[in-house]
């Protein structure tokens, strides 16, 4: 187990490192820079100075070795919009997006498994097709349309709710969270939802799926036989494994979730990384756009590695040693 | 939207987006039945499924024929009238000519008109990504799957690891580097699909490649490609067919949501996320229409697609066969 994740760390930091080499030619290589660094009025003179300055004159490898030393430092560049370093300006949204990905995980699960269960053991009742229905609708509502919908709704006719932004913080360990509020509850709840819609569906139609299929196992009729009640072979044999492949996919769509409150935090105007980023891809704010891609990156394959252990401990059957990374 | 990464551990998602992915064993016909036939009876034997794909159908139509139905040509600047600005649904125009059924934007245009046009664009890019995205996809499965070894090792990993990474995110890290335009969102949806392309060929691939009619060929001494292309790729078909229609309808709902993150299409190219992007600053005060009919085009264009893919899907996983 220790020696499978190690040679897992080892090799996310080839991935790292792939990365931040492409982001790095992808975001400073193509376009030029300097057009977007130095005032276009300046004289040759001034504009060669710069161009020295920033280090532009010299071969793209030891430009990529600089970015890569000061990166190392946990330098990643001065945000040019906000000309504070862009790491910090980063990790000051973080909380923000992480409070709405887990506010939407959490509706999608607590939702989502017992609509699946019911629709996998029902498949031809009324309320299961209406479930199967609804998921198809929830994945095929496009996020930023459902979040206008629920804008248009909830705050421009009805008024119940605030329309954007994130309500006050209140510090939890260190950490500003809004949901202890009722004003920052009422801030949450419909990005929240919004976000949650896309998930609800897909763990809708796993734990149906899984059921489905384990309804068929010969352990089942064997638990059956045996005379357990109908809870006790729903609630533990079938739900036990089933539970392998969801956890997998909550764990892995909790990384997506966190890319899709981009769409989501655009549209609500939630105060977190997603909204920087596109802010910043708008303004051409280089550093910010590197420091938020290496952080995602990172983000994405701790949470892929976790996922993977946590794989292994619900299911004994998966050896380690044999999983590709 | 796209399904979920896969994890390095087999099969968790693929029970959700690909679960013919499952290649499987071919059901064996009546021999008066065509595999054709059996398929269009099973598909049609669900009422909703039909549904789907008339109003696919019907949407596909608006979208080739929107020149000749639409009551106006929305981007022809001699056809709008500032003074038709953003005029509710069902209101009359200013000349007493026409009737705008589904309202006008903030430049006098008939969001009918628009929402027509509006889909060529949308499924016109969703359909050319698709098909460039399974062509590569469908080529590098089948090398890995043909060749093994190392090709299959890199390419496979590098399908893991892309993966891994939310469709959305790749697209954003693209369009931020590669900047806006048709050609550039089709190069982005590429590469966002085609690793499930490469993936689903491959894994159906790997199973058909060990069967006897495959060792059959093999004795026969056919040429590689033969048995590649026409023993093969066919019995690989099916789990690539679900997976191409789903992702038909991820691909136009990425589209709107990047031209509506404002890094897709430019604005000459009004597909349904930017008409709805546009209706989005009049929407707070009231004005609903500019953003909510260009929405319900787009979720009716993606429910009629999954449901179809639904259809499907059930119909060509033969674990599911009764």
């Amino acid at each position: 187990m220790l020696a499978y994740v190690i040679r897992r760390l080892l090799q996310s930091v080839v991935v790292l490192f792939v990365m931040s080499l492409l982001v790095f030619v992808g975001v400073y290589a193509i376009g030029n820079p300097v057009d977007i660094l130095i005032n276009p009025n300046a004289d040759q003179e001034d504009i060669e100075r710069a161009i020295r300055g920033l280090g532009l004159d010299k071969p793209l490898w030891e430009q990529y070795f600089v970015f890569l030393q000061r990166a190392l430092a946990g330098d990643l560049g001065r945000s040019f919009a906000y000309n504070v370093p862009a790491l910090q300006l980063i990790l000051e949204r973080m909380p923000a997006t992480l409070e709405l990905a887990t506010a939407a995980m959490l509706i999608a699960i607590v939702l989502g498994l017992p609509l699946g269960l019911w629709a996998g053991l029902k498949p031809e009742s009324f309320a299961g097709k209406a479930i199967m229905t609804g998921s198809i609708l929830g994945f095929s509502l496009p996020t930023f349309w459902v979040g206008l919908m629920l804008i248009m709704v909830f705050s421009v006719y009805l008024g119940w709710l605030p329309s954007n932004g994130r309500g006050p913080t209140t510090d939890v360990l260190g950490v500003p969270v809004s949901f202890l509020s009722w004003d920052g509850i009422r801030h949450l709840v419909m990005p929240a939802t919004n976000l949650a819609l896309f998930k609800l569906s897909l763990i809708i139609r796993l734990t149906r799926a899984g059921t489905r299929e384990a309804l068929l196992q010969d352990y089942v009729k064997f638990a059956r036989a045996k005379g357990l009640s109908n809870a006790r072979v729903v609630g533990v044999h079938v739900l036990k494994n089933i539970l392998i492949p969801i956890v997998t996919v909550i764990g892995l769509e909790f990384g997506s979730v966190i890319a899709f409150a981009i769409v989501t935090e655009t549209v609500f105007a939630w105060p977190g990384m997603g909204k920087l980023i596109i802010d910043s891809i708008n303004v051409l704010d280089r550093p910010v756009i590197v420091a938020y891609l290496l952080i995602i990156v990172t983000l994405f394959i701790f949470i892929n590695l976790a996922v993977d252990v946590a794989y292994s401990m619900l299911d004994p059957r998966v050896r380690l040693a044999d999983a590709k990374g | 939207m796209n399904p979920p990464a896969e994890s390095p551990a087999e099969g968790a998602t693929e029970v959700v987006l690909a679960a013919a992915a499952a290649p499987g064993v071919a059901a064996p016909t009546a021999a008066e039945e065509t595999p054709f036939r059996r398929i269009a009876a099973d598909f049609a034997a669900s009422r909703i499924a039909l549904c789907g794909l008339g109003l696919f159908a019907l949407i596909v139509l608006c979208a080739l024929l929107a020149p000749l139905i639409s009551p106006q040509n929305p981007y022809d600047l001699a056809q709008l009238d500032v003074l038709d600005g953003r005029l509710e649904p069902g209101t009359r125009s200013g000349d007493g000519k026409r009737v705008f059924w589904l309202g006008t934007d903030d430049q006098g245009r008939d969001m009918l008109s628009a929402i027509f046009y509006g889909l060529r664009i949308s499924i016109g890019v969703g359909v050319s990504a698709t098909l460039c995205a399974l062509a590569l996809g469908l080529s590098l499965g089948l090398a890995a799957a043909f060749f093994g070894g190392r090709v299959d090792a890199l390419i496979m990993r590098v399908v893991d690891i892309q993966l891994s990474f939310p469709a959305i995110l790749i697209a954003l890290i693209l369009l931020a580097v590669l900047g806006q335009g048709v050609d550039k969102i089709i190069v982005a949806l590429v590469a966002v699909q085609w690793a499930y392309y490469a993936r689903t060929v491959r894994s159906a691939a790997l199973v058909e490649r060990s069967k006897e009619y495959i060792e059959a060929a093999r004795c026969l001494a056919l040429p590689g490609a033969r048995i590649v292309f026409r023993h093969l790729l066919p019995n690989c078909l099916p789990p690539l067919i679900v997976v191409a229609t789903v992702q038909v309808a991820a691909a136009i709902a990425l589209e709107a949501t990047l031209s509506f993150l404002g890094l897709g299409l430019p604005i000459t190219e009004p597909s349904l996320g930017l008409l709805i992007a546009n209706g989005f600053t009049y929407m707070l005060s009231g004005k609903y229409w500019i953003s909510f009919f260009p929405g319900v085009a787009l979720l009716a264009t993606i429910v009629s697609i999954n449901l179809v893919g639904d259809q499907l899907r059930d119909v060509l996983n033969p674990r599911l066969q009764r």
